[in-house]
């Protein structure tokens, strides 16, 4: 077994509206910042102990369909490295 | 009928559903989430609140608990089932109903009174109404946007399962009379049974006389067949 770090991105589908970005946005701009659009996502960083790099992508993907993302308003991706 | 109305920690609007029921005369007790359903459970509200602090989306934790295991089990053996507000979340997080509540278009929390049109009067839950009848009950969220993918949205719509509508007054449902960006205007749904049915608004705060308006008991009278 090898230990593992598999980072969960969840984000929103493309077109899905999404009010906390867009005020964030705004606040952004109220500092003064110029910008074009803002997109927000949430990442978990998952520790895990797997056979290998497919094994621990699996695991970390089937926490994504279960749990973290909602597929009727996200998308996900697993990346997976090596932990020190 | 005993209803069993399920808390979670952070629901907060538990024994308001059990005093609306009891107003009704329906037999009505709170339900501790890790208790389980009790065996003489004819009926389930899953009620608003917060429950786990609304931690990564609201209803997510909910959803995946035991006890909802067994209210989807019952769902489908037909007791009624019904979700208000954090409860339609649940009910959306957990497949008993499609679709999902997400973040208000404002990204504000509204609590104001709106305006619902019936849009079916042959369920359980609008037997009390008309087809096309305006009610005006309260909404409290600040995720009660009804997000669903377009096909599904076309499946729930030819399938007649949306229940109520956002409109004004009148029953026009427009943009204007929508609060929170649903899509459809859609405020509630019926699940794959039509003895199940989440809802955003709470007909629980619009039951007793003396807390303004009684619209939303015909909702609650379900239980009381």
């Amino acid at each position: 077994m090898t230990g593992y770090t598999a980072t969960v991105t969840v984000r929103l589908k493309h077109g899905v509206l999404d009010p906390e970005a867009e005020t964030t946005a705004r606040a952004l701009e109220r500092l003064g910042f110029e910008l074009e659009d803002l997109r927000s996502a949430d990442r978990f960083e998952i520790d895990l102990d797997a056979a290998d790099a497919d094994a621990a992508r699996e695991r970390a993907g089937e926490m994504a369909d279960r749990l973290l993302a909602n597929p009727t308003i996200h998308d996900y991706e697993v990346a997976v490295e090596a932990r020190e | 009928m005993t209803v069993s109305v399920i808390q979670f920690g952070g629901s907060n609007c538990d024994r308001d559903a059990v005093a609306a029921l009891t107003h009704l005369g329906v037999d009505a007790e709170r339900v501790w989430h890790e208790d389980g359903l009790p065996a003489d459970t004819d009926g389930v509200v899953i009620p608003g609140g917060f429950s786990y602090g609304d931690y990564l989306r609201a209803g997510a934790m909910a959803a995946r608990t035991p006890i909802v295991a067994e209210v989807r089990e019952a769902a489908e053996a037909g007791t009624p089932v019904l979700g208000v507000c954090n409860g339609a979340q649940i009910g959306c997080e957990s497949g008993l109903t499609e679709g999902a509540f997400t973040t208000n278009r404002s990204a504000r929390f509204q609590c104001e009174h709106v305006h619902l049109r019936v849009e079916r009067a042959d369920t359980p839950w609008t037997a009390a109404y008309d087809e096309g009848a305006v009610i005006e009950v309260p909404i409290a969220h600040g995720e009660g946007r009804f997000e669903i993918r377009a096909d599904r949205l076309e499946t729930l719509e030819a399938e007649n399962r949306v229940l109520f509508r956002y409109c004004d007054a009148d029953g026009n449902v427009t943009d204007a009379a929508n609060p929170n960006g649903s899509t459809a205007n859609v405020a509630g749904v019926l699940g794959a049974r039509d003895s199940v049915a989440v809802m955003m608004p709470h007909p629980e705060r619009a039951t007793l006389p003396d807390v303004g308006g009684t619209d939303g008991q015909g909702v609650l009278r379900a239980f009381a067949e």
